[in-house]
């Protein structure tokens, strides 16, 4: 007993390395701040983008290996996880390479911004590495307790205050929701890892007991606080609007990305009660892209519609998560990971022009403002119009593949409600991205008045990564070759994911309890005993 | 309904008590409002001034930090229970662990000495080096674009 319990775990630190030199690097760029208080960022924007640059060239390497768990199982590494980081740092380091301008432009340009983006980048890796919900909840703090201080950047302005207590209000109710139901599933299980959680599901009660429909809102509801699904999206429009441009982008992408990933696992772990969860969230999911793309039809602020997008988009990805947890073998979750890649790219991207808007001290997002871009930053324009083609979906775009196999996936999954829903929303968001493209070029007396920032190289390197993330062929390797390697159901096959020999994880073994050998492939009515 | 549901149950008593007695008080109780019963009740000295006084932005500074202070105890009392009944080994794992924790932790405290946070009568504002850029314009208010541009900082 005595020696059981002070085991020390095994520690693999190749696995955490790329969150330690994230993290590393955020504390070095505080350090600078310290010392240099009155000099100017170039130093702080050099270490975190080398800083952001290790932990990508040390997250690739990991890409082929298997599936293992370390520091006493807190910390999981597998395909899912791996490529999810893989954005995840993309996108900071996408947003941050452009953001030293944009908030001199602002004259917002605190030092601690890129520790605080580092870190929170370091708490959204930690949220898609784990399978247990604490430390997922840890993650999920670290991420948006800095994101909290990062829309509050621009603290002489009434929008960024606004967006920061909006968002840290919301957020911490989001929080406890979450931690409410985390609780509960403790209580269930007696532990707070989702493959004890997975296996406690099938057993008999299961989906009869009140207790774990309880546990499993709860969570539904804090995730779709954080992914910003329909009846929870309200603090959406306004924090992207009010928030500093280039926190915008960052929070768009990586929050999302992270959000998405921890939801993943925890609806796959959820899996044994399905027939609980899923009507309510394909009606959720219609509800998220109708509701996100009407709203943004009548928006006047650039942003703020941008901002609605964002919302239409966490459904399209939902459906490609709904079609994979429907039937693993028609859906993928390489689709999952595929769109939100290409999401990343047209978001920040598109932000990232917003930035322009800046100048000297204000900033105007509404369409207005826009006028006549084309004649002052061609690079600039043409690209914000690449990436709103994108977003819609037109042929020859990332966009399109994407939302082409998110299609496909939910048809072969039986969900066709779901397909045509996000058909018809494709259509009607045409009308609000191509209200943008419109102000891009519209070339009257007034836009002759309306000034932008001028060009600077981080912007452009910037747009020209995100452009080049948007062809299509970029990502068609990974999609023709997702239905084999990126499935988690592959994994539990190896009996690497969740889905662990049941035997190996006695729950609470009491004498003379009869605990339940499950084989995965059972059907579900013979597992929950409905 | 297993060993949980007592706690709904309380959840949902506590939640119809709560509405009946609020509510109940609220309907039934007769109102006769005067302006002096209207008034708010200040010790029995006639009320001067605004409830809702601006507070200087330090003690809610004050606050946050003092929350820094109060959850290194909390990790330090739980693991000291465990500590000192640990073998060698294990103590010193997670002695290191907590030295990793706690650099962190003066790191932020320092931090904190550091940009004058402490110093209540010194506004810290952003230094102009920050954003003074030889190839920027400098701000001029008159040349503000559209009129309904937001006006930072006016």
């Amino acid at each position: 007993m005595q020696s059981e319990l002070y085991t020390i775990p095994s520690i693999d630190w190749s696995l955490v390395m790329p969150f330690i030199v994230v993290v590393i690097t955020g504390v070095i760029g505080l350090l600078i701040e310290m010392f240099r208080p009155k000099q100017n960022n170039n130093a702080i924007v050099l270490v975190s983008l080398a800083g952001l640059a290790g932990a990508f060239a040390l997250l690739i390497p990991q890409l082929g290996v298997t599936t293992t768990t370390t520091f006493a199982g807190m910390v999981l590494r597998d395909q899912f996880g791996v490529l999810l980081q893989l954005i995840i740092v993309a996108g900071a380091f996408l947003s941050l390479i452009f953001s030293e301008p944009y908030m001199k432009q602002r004259r917002i340009a605190h030092g601690e911004f890129y520790p605080m983006a580092l870190w929170a980048t370091s708490g959204a890796m930690l949220m898609v590495s784990s399978d247990n919900l604490l430390m997922i909840f840890v993650g999920l703090e670290v991420l948006s307790i800095a994101l909290y201080c990062l829309a509050g950047l621009a603290r002489d302005e009434q929008r960024s205050e606004e967006a920061a207590l909006k968002y840290f209000l919301l957020g911490a109710f989001a929080s406890a929701f979450l931690l409410y139901g985390i609780a509960f599933v403790y209580g269930i299980t007696g532990s707070t890892s989702l493959a004890v959680f997975m296996e406690t599901l099938a057993r008999a009660p299961g989906i009869n007991d009140l207790t774990v429909l309880f546990a499993i809102t709860l969570l539904l509801v804090g995730f779709g606080f954080k992914t910003a699904l329909v009846p929870f999206h309200q603090w959406t429009p306004d924090v992207y609007q009010g928030a500093p441009t280039n926190v915008t982008a960052f929070m768009s992408a990586v929050s999302k990305v992270a959000a998405f990933g921890a939801f993943a696992r925890v609806l796959e772990a959820s899996l044994p009660v399905q027939e609980f969860w899923m009507p309510a969230l394909i009606v959720i999911t219609i509800l998220t892209m109708t509701v996100g793309n009407l709203a943004a039809l009548v928006q006047k602020d650039v942003k703020r519609a941008l901002g609605y997008s964002s919302i239409a988009h966490a459904g399209y990805v939902m459906v490609a998560l709904l079609a994979y947890l429907q039937d693993p073998a028609k859906g993928s979750l390489g689709t999952v990971i595929t769109y939100l890649a290409i999401y990343t790219f047209m978001t920040i991207g598109s932000f990232a022009v917003l930035s322009l808007t800046a100048v000297n001290k204000s900033e105007g997002t509404r369409y207005q403002d826009l006028y006549g871009l084309w004649n002052r930053a061609p690079l600039a324009a043409g690209c914000l119009v690449l990436f709103m083609v994108s977003l819609v979906g037109v042929p020859p775009t990332a966009g399109f593949l994407g939302k082409f196999q998110i299609f496909q996936d939910a048809m072969g999954a039986g969900l066709p409600l779901l397909a045509i829903a996000l058909a018809i929303n494709s259509f009607v968001s045409a009308y609000y991205y191509l209200q943008i493209v419109r102000a891009v070029f519209v070339d009257e007396e007034g836009a002759l008045r309306v000034q932008s920032a001028p060009m600077n190289a981080g912007l452009r390197f910037a747009l020209v990564i995100c452009a080049v993330g948007v062809m299509p062929i970029l990502f068609a390797p990974i999609l023709s070759q997702g239905k084999q390697t990126v499935t988690l159901s592959k994994m539990i096959e190896s009996g690497a994911f969740l889905q662990r020999p049941v035997a190996s994880v006695p729950l609470n073994p009491e004498p003379g309890e009869k605990v339940e050998q499950i084989t995965p492939s059972a059907p579900l009515s013979t597992v929950t005993g409905n | 309904m297993n060993d949980f549901g007592p706690i709904l149950i309380l959840m949902a008593v506590s939640g119809l008590i709560c509405t009946v007695m609020v509510v109940g008080s609220w309907v039934l109780g007769p109102k006769k409002l005067t302006p002096y019963k209207s008034s708010p009740y200040e010790c029995g000295v006639a009320p001067s001034g605004e409830a809702n006084e601006r507070f200087p932005i330090k003690f809610y500074l004050v606050a946050i930090l003092f929350v820094l202070f109060d959850i290194e105890v909390v990790f330090l009392w739980s693991w000291l229970t465990v500590f000192q009944s640990a073998p060698l080994d294990y103590q010193i794992f997670t002695g290191l662990a907590m030295l990793v924790y706690f650099a962190f932790w003066i790191l932020g405290d320092w931090y904190v000495l550091k940009i004058g946070a402490l110093d209540w009568d010194e506004a810290a504002s952003l230094a102009p080096e920050k954003y003074i850029d030889s190839s920027l314009p400098a701000f001029d208010p008159s040349t503000s674009l559209t009129p309904e541009r937001v006006a930072v900082n006016s």
